[in-house]
């Protein structure tokens, strides 16, 4: 068993690696060789540091030094200098820009610190079925200090001065909210979260309620005694078993240690949550379907107002929110809205939990500060693009969405700015696409999703949706014509204008934020019957270069319905009409003659 | 079960907990103690968490190493799940990355009975709010 006392990590993401990073390592494996270091020192290759900007990076430990910009010339230094003689290599250390100052340490590097977590504080930290350990970090604190105080009208103040918005989608300030509904009287009122999670892609509140679903409790519990409800909802989708376990586990605990149920903190105020399941419906995450789907009715929105703060569950004053929105809840209440609104921009504060999905190395759930830049989250949180393809656009606030391309790469992320951008926050998805993703058959995707999700209640979203899918279907096919665009376009704007519920009045922006943005692409399916990402089937065109075929015959062999002829050692030919494009010859072919067209 | 009535039953509660979690948080406290945690959210244990832990618990009993073993939630390092966080006294915690049953063991031998570390370190690149 090897007792190593230094351990040299050499970054082996795909940028590093670019950079050199594979010869760093064989270069330190040499010297430690020619050094006699062979059982105190140990080289390993780790995934991206998140600064290939900076890159490549070594870092040593156990001392934490973190070199940025290493050569391969540079090992013999850091051998000599830093194992050997223990004193650090100054050139190779991070030159923080603001202060001129060398900093060795990772964790005093601002440009490290692109993730904060906030809503996540304690996933991948405590035990989230120990409702101790959530207590010995911090945890209750902020519900006790709110119900010591007694005063409503002030929690609801700091909430307000926080800035804090929905983050299930919409973006609401979460105080006004809790201020309309504590004003409403009636002799019972509801807090429910919204669990119901439908985004395809999103996964974060699921993660909350995991990893920490004690944060979700308490906050539960601090906007029912703002509002006046003594009653918590959870409504959370049945396909989510260890969220709700979790759930269970906690609300178990919590009863038993007095912190629900009746005069919590020896106050006269009582409160405590039941869960309730959804079948998974995306339409049942709107906040009035929500509502009739806990009544026992059919999951269907109803027209707003009246507001849930007037009239929600079983007709009562009811206040829904997202589940992150509540867990920064007891945060802004243990560290102040000074605190929580001096992070993020001037409308958007705080941070926002992202799953990170598609053509990116680190698949995964980030949470950064609103302001961000697409760049950073891309190129320095999630690693850059898979294979190191070209990056083409980044969809968020999934069916409800759009698009983002190149150009907004430096824009800072918040409410406002994705909404001028054409698209929205949503509720996190962010889906990365490089450029063999073909933006129509994007668009096709997500109104297939708003298709099969529409409640059927409204015809605009019933109906138009499904037109606007078929129409789609027909430019994928190669059988649109530039009258379909118009359509698309005009029928787009008729259902956004005239659908009940958010469903429908956002379904067709994957449509017009693809049109807008990728217009030449969607001209290409029409006008040449080109799919210019080579993705949609039917447009595809398997040729035969005559001059690379040498006649081997293997491509007529492989075809399952006989459309290559030719004579052997003779350049052979595909017949169109009977290509069913299934690429056997393509993947076959020994000398590269068949291409894609 | 002792309720929670006030601020200050909360209080005292806390202070008993957290010279319990100290070990957690601050390893260097605690003299021998190396804490492991698996990820064990839906993402982790669709990729085999469970049965990680399990040959973790396992494999330190066999050696009566100086470990706790607990769960956690989603550390957001899906694309490399299973994934589990060690953390040696005095030393910054290391994520390893694409755990299976068979790595779990390397892990164990190599570096908590050793302190060889093993490929598929991720980089933890995220700021904690405690420190602010
Ligand atoms: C079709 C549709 C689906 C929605 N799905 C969700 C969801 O899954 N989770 C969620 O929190 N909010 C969802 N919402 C938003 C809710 O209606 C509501 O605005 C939100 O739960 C309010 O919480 P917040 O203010 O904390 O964001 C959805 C809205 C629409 C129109
Ligand atoms: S817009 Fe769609 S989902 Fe919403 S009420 Fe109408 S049919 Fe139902
Ligand atoms: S590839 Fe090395 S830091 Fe990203």
């Amino acid at each position: 068993m090897a007792n190593y006392k230094y351990h040299i990590l050499i970054c082996g993401g795909t940028g590093c690696h670019a950079s050199q990073s594979a010869q760093i390592k064989i270069n330190f494996e040499q010297l430690i060789v020619e050094k006699n270091l062979t059982d105190d020192v140990q080289i390993v290759e780790t995934g991206c540091f998140g600064f290939c900007e900076k890159g490549p990076i070594v870092k040593m430990l156990p001392d934490n030094t973190f070199y940025t910009q290493v050569k391969p010339e540079d090992c013999k230094e850091i051998i000599e200098e830093h194992i050997i003689k223990g004193r650090k290599v100054e050139r190779l250390l991070y030159l923080d820009p603001t202060s001129q100052e060398h900093k060795a340490d990772s964790k005093h590097m601002g440009f490290y610190k692109k993730q904060l977590r906030i809503a996540l504080r304690n996933c991948g930290f405590i035990n989230p079925e120990n409702i101790d350990e959530y207590i010995a970090r911090d945890g209750y604190k902020a519900l006790a200090t709110v119900l010591e105080q007694n005063d409503p009208q002030a929690t609801i103040d700091i909430i307000k001065k926080s800035g804090l918005r929905g983050r299930g989608g919409g973006g609401f300030p979460t105080g006004l909210k809790w201020e309309i509904c504590s004003k409403n009287n009636a002799d019972q009122k509801y807090m429910i979260c919204n669990a119901d999670e439908g985004d395809p892609g999103a996964f974060m509140d699921r993660s909350i309620l995991e990893g920490d679903p004690h944060t979700i409790i308490e906050a539960m519990i601090i906007g029912g005694f703002c509002i006046g409800a003594t009653k918590g909802l959870i409504y959370i989708r049945a396909e989510y078993p260890l969220a709700i376990h979790r759930l269970q586990v906690a609300l178990e605990q919590a009863r038993e240690y007095g912190l629900l149920g009746k005069n919590l903190f020896g106050t006269d105020f009582d409160f405590d949550i039941e869960l309730r399941y959804g079948a998974g419906a995306f339409v049942c995450g709107e906040e009035t379907a929500l509502i009739h789907s806990m009544e026992g009715l059919r999951g269907e929105p109803t027209f707003k107002p009246p507001f849930p703060a007037q009239e929600g569950y079983l007709k009562k004053p009811s206040n829904v929110n997202n589940v992150e929105t509540f867990a920064n809840i007891p945060v802004i209440i243990n560290k102040g809205w000074e605190w929580f609104s001096s992070i993020g921009t001037e409308k958007s504060k705080g941070t926002k939990v992202f799953a990170l999905a598609g053509q990116i190395n680190n698949v995964g759930l980030i949470e950064v500060p609103m302001g961000i830049t697409l760049r950073e989250v891309i190129y320095e949180i999630g690693g850059g693009i898979k294979g190191g393809k070209k990056f083409k656009a980044v969809q968020t606030g999934g069916p409800s969405g759009g698009c983002l391309t190149e150009k907004f790469l430096d824009t800072p992320i918040d409410y406002d700015n994705l909404i001028a951008a054409g698209s929205m926050m949503g509720s996190g998805g962010m889906i990365v696409m490089d450029e063999t993703s073909c933006m129509v058959s994007v668009a096709k995707f997500y109104l297939e999703f708003t298709v099969e999700e529409s409640c059927g209640k409204c015809s605009p979203c019933r109906i138009g949706n499904k037109r606007l899918h078929e129409i789609l279907e027909k430019i994928t096919q190669g059988k649109g014509t530039m009258e379909d665009l118009d359509s698309l376009r005009n029928l787009a704007q008729v259902i956004k204008d005239t659908a009940l519920c958010g469903l429908g009045q956002t379904s067709p922006n994957p449509v017009l934020s693809t049109i807008d943005n990728f217009w030449d692409e969607y001209v290409a399916h029409v006008v040449d019957k080109k799919c210019p990402a080579g993705q949609c089937k039917a447009l595809k065109k398997y040729i035969i270069d005559p001059e690379k075929c040498i006649g081997c015959t293997a491509c007529a062999r492989v075809c399952p319905t006989n459309a290559i002829t030719g004579t052997v050692k003779m350049p052979h030919e595909i017949n169109q009409e009977l290509c069913i494009k299934c690429g056997s010859c393509y993947e076959k072919c020994k000398f590269n003659a068949i291409s894609i067209k | 079960m002792e309720k929670i009535k006030s601020l200050a039953d909360l209080k005292k509660k806390r202070e008993d907990l957290q010279s319990n979690l100290k070990l957690r948080e601050l390893g260097d406290n605690v003299d021998n103690l190396i804490q492991v945690k698996v990820a064990m959210a839906t993402c982790g244990i669709a990729s085999g968490a469970k049965q990680v832990m399990e040959v973790i618990i396992n494999e330190c009993n066999k050696r009566n190493l100086p470990v706790v073993v607990t769960q956690t939630g989603c550390m957001g390092y899906c694309y490399a799940e299973p994934t589990v966080e060690v953390k040696k006294p005095g030393q910054e915690a290391v994520v390893f990355g694409y755990i299976t049953p068979a790595k779990a063991e390397e892990l164990v031998n190599k570096y908590l009975a050793g302190n060889e570390l093993l490929d598929g370190i991720i980089p933890v690149n995220y700021e904690k709010i405690d420190n602010k």
